[in-house]
């Protein structure tokens, strides 16, 4: 029998195990396991959410079909992951976590309609969910109108702040800044040149990136285009950087336009081992549909990659593996939607409470310190102080960690002079 | 019996009763609120529909592009309702306080002008009429004047709804881009948002349907009715008549772009949202498709495709999150194979003649009227 048969035995099995322990009363013999052990219902939840005394029900809201599904399944996956790690050790405040999942179909107004039917009908506890910033900007009126908990894992523009929201993903000076400190020292760079997706992270990505070129470091920007989603011809823009030659090409192309632009890139005899590029949008999930050789030597500027050297992460890429199948890759979203859960059953902990207004009043200092990217921390203003990490890719598709910030950053979602 | 000489025939009645009962009594008695919202938001598709039976059922026109109408009459709405949002205490965090938030991120600092009328409800009322109403008429002219038709005319509605999406995306400046306009709260001065103004806002929006149904029903009786038939059937026949064709799919095609438009402002308000998802390709063909199961001959027809399959689509998309698609699908390819005339068509074959067949048992007719039955006894269907 190979291994991925055994896997594929083993898996569900193992999860049927455990939920048919959760309702054995052979727990008894594990009292810490059991279910409905917790403080009383009446105590943890005055605001009427779905809580029992057995169980407390959140939802999941990504996108499991539509163009969008490709990028937020692993968030999904990793969301579901942390869920059943959590209630193997006992759940939150004695009670076992039930998932509803909806499905937002890569469809703005659709995510909206199914964030308030989990609010409104399902009454859960909180969400985990949305991905594209068009999709939090569309849920985010819904959670502050119906007092919702939303846990978003994606790196965004920043620009945004609401205490219905904890960003578990950097915001932009976060994730951009130290990055490019570092590329200018390590390759002496003096131009840069922008390309980006035509939407509101690429612009205001590129505007603090630019701001911090021409300001602070007293660099040049030569030259910055934008191309609608889904793009794929990009001769024109590859003919520009043939002339302008600029030392760093800074991207933030997202979706499927990564791959027609690293192919045409490399197909114009720009080699991406002399030419420097740094890009904040392809994790490793884009590569698996670039191509590891298409995009070899680029250096990707995030909090995360899969090949970090540390236990937390050994263990959390194991056990995703061995749950989700061997080929699976983890992006540095994935490891932000996994954190979710985990910071949501500390905060609530520690509010000892499910009410939203409780858990959000209580969200500021929560520590996991078994996050798979390292110590996070939550800021008031609800975003997470985390590390940057410059990698460099490699021909299987892995990132190689070449730079790392020293201390954890603090977020600064409306940042004054990047404005 | 001459059916015309009524304004609806014994089946249409029965048919406007059953949709009045359904929409203004056992919807809003059986559903909750979230629940009738959602209903509210399937029929502003329903103004879609009942455009594209004027149009593509009766005049034979087929428009693959009503989602820039219906896009057109949505943004104009969110757009009064994006700068009433805006006030200068609600967005003081700005660094331009006053402008809607997406302006103030692309570093716009003051109003453009086309957006200064919007400020007014009463221009917003007319800019929501008239500048979906003067687009059409401009295509219209453009094409059926120069005798583009058929295929022709349908790809180039495509194209120009291809171009609208990628204006609105790309000018996210003025437009809020592919992220649309968000956080649409309060309509002069009334919040928009709790659950009671959402029944409000539905039985408004059901009584502005059945307006257009009474209006489009009006055009179908007279004889601009007949003529939009008479040149589907045989387009150079109405020509050699003397008729000018173009005039009369011009006013078809502008007829269909306001009643979408008006269904698209219903949709900001209810929805409290516009983005550009609802003006591109899919949406429009998507509109197209609730027509054709509804039975693109039916003006209830219509209504009742779109509230069936917005049903069937938040259902099995609830219900299996990774496969409803397929089942959407599947749904669709079973209709058009066994019913091509939509879910009206199963009722004018299945349904109405046993109806028609108790009335007459009940209450003997004169012999015509037998006639007429026998004839829809021998109907195939049967």
């Amino acid at each position: 029998m190979s291994d991925e048969i055994k896997r594929g035995l083993q898996s569900p099995l193992r999860r049927k195990l455990l939920m048919g322990a959760a309702a054995l009363p052979a727990m008894a013999l594990l009292p810490r396991l059991a279910f409905g052990a917790g403080p009383p219902t009446a105590a943890v939840n005055t605001t009427g959410l779905a809580v029992t005394d057995t169980e407390v029900t959140v939802g999941i809201l990504h996108s499991a079909t539509g163009t969008m599904a490709i990028s937020e399944t692993g968030s999904i996956q990793a969301e579901k992951l942390a869920i059943e790690q959590i209630n193997a050790m006992g759940g939150v405040l004695g009670r076992k976590i039930k998932v509803i999942q909806e499905d937002g179909a890569s469809d703005w107004p659709t995510f909206a309609e199914k964030a308030k039917k989990l609010l409104v009908n399902d009454k859960v506890a909180s969400i985990m969910g949305c991905w594209t910033s068009a999709s939090r900007k569309a849920v985010l009126p819904v959670m502050e109108q119906y007092n919702g908990m939303l846990y978003y894992p994606t790196f965004y523009e920043g620009l945004e702040q609401s205490k219905n929201v904890i960003y578990t993903g950097q915001e932009a000076t976060q994730q951009i800044l130290a990055g490019i400190d570092w590329i200018t020292k390590e390759k002496n760079a003096k131009s840069f040149y922008f390309i980006g997706s035509d939407y509101i992270w690429p612009r205001t990505s590129n505007k603090i990136a630019r701001k911090h070129i021409e300001n602070f470091l007293k660099l040049k920007v030569v030259g910055e285009e934008y191309f609608p989603l889904g793009h794929t011809q990009f001769n024109s823009v590859i003919n520009k950087l043939k002339l302008t030659k600029p030392d760093v090409i800074f991207t933030d192309v997202v979706g499927g336009s990564n791959v027609a632009f690293y192919k045409q890139l490399k197909a114009a005899g720009i080699d991406l081992a002399k030419q420097t590029l740094l890009t904040i949008s392809v994790t490793e999930d884009e590569i698996d549909g670039i191509g590891g050789e298409n995009i070899a030597g680029a250096y990707a500027c995030m909090k995360y990659f899969q090949s970090l050297k540390n236990e937390n992460n050994e263990k959390f890429v194991a056990a995703f593996k061995k749950m989700w199948g061997d080929k699976t890759v983890i992006g540095d979203v994935t490891q932000a939607a996994y954190l979710g859960p985990w910071l949501w059953k500390a905060t609530v902990e520690k509010a000892g409470s499910f009410d939203v207004d409780k858990v959000a009043a209580a969200s500021p200092g929560i520590e996991f310190k078994g996050a798979p990217e390292g110590y996070v921390r939550i800021h008031e203003n609800h975003h997470l102080w985390s590390k940057t990490r410059v990698g460099k890719a490699k021909l299987d598709g892995q990132f190689d960690m070449v730079f790392e910030t020293a201390d954890l950053i603090q977020p600064d979602p409306f940042p004054k002079g990047y404005q | 019996m001459i059916i015309n000489s009524r304004f609806f025939n014994r089946s249409e009645l029965i048919g406007f009763v059953a949709l009045a009962a359904l929409l203004f009594v056992i919807l809003p008695l059986s559903l909750d609120v979230f629940r009738l919202n959602l209903v509210a938001k399937y029929l502003t598709y329903a103004f879609v529909g009942i455009g594209l039976v004027l149009c593509w059922g009766y005049g034979g026109i087929l428009s693959l592009g009503q989602g820039v109408f219906f896009g057109l009459g949505g943004y104009c709405m969110a757009m009064f309702l994006k700068l009433e949002a805006s006030s200068p205490e609600n967005t003081k965090i700005q660094s331009t306080p006053g402008i809607p938030d997406f302006m103030d991120w692309n570093q716009i600092t003051s109003l453009p002008l086309f957006w200064q009328p919007f400020h007014s409800l009463t221009l917003t009322i007319l800019a929501i009429i008239l500048v979906p109403g003067l687009f059409a008429l401009i295509i219209g002219t453009a094409m059926f004047k120069r005798r583009v038709g058929g295929t022709y005319f349908a790809i180039i509605t495509q194209a120009v709804a291809a171009i609208l999406t990628i204006l609105i995306v790309g000018q996210q400046g003025y437009t809020g881009g592919i992220n649309g306009m968000t956080d649409l709260r309060t309509l002069k001065g009334w919040d928009i948002r709790p659950d009671h103004a959402k029944v409000m806002l539905y039985f408004f929006e059901v009584f502005l349907l059945f307006g257009c149904i009474l209006l489009a029903q009006f055009i179908r009786l007279t004889k601009l009715g007949r003529i939009l038939v008479a040149m589907r059937e045989q387009e150079d026949r109405v020509r050699f008549s003397g008729y000018s064709v173009a005039n009369f799919k011009i006013f078809a095609f502008c007829m269909a772009a306001i009643f979408a438009a008006i269904g698209g402002a219903m949709f900001a308000l209810n929805v409290g949202f516009m983005s550009p998802s609802f003006v591109g390709i899919v949406p429009s063909i998507e509109m197209v498709i609730y027509t054709a199961v509804g039975g693109r001959m039916s003006i209830f027809g219509a209504v009742w495709g779109s509230l069936l399959v917005n049903f069937a689509k938040t259902g099995l998309s609830e219900s299996f999150p990774q496969l409803w698609l397929f089942g959407l699908g599947g749904l669709f390819i079973a209709v058009v194979l066994a019913f091509p005339n939509g879910l009206s068509g199963i009722w004018a074959d299945h349904v109405q003649p046993r109806i028609d067949r108790l009335m007459t048992w009940r209450k003997p007719k004169p012999a015509k009227a037998w006639t007429d039955s026998s004839v829809a006894d021998g109907a195939p269907a049967e």
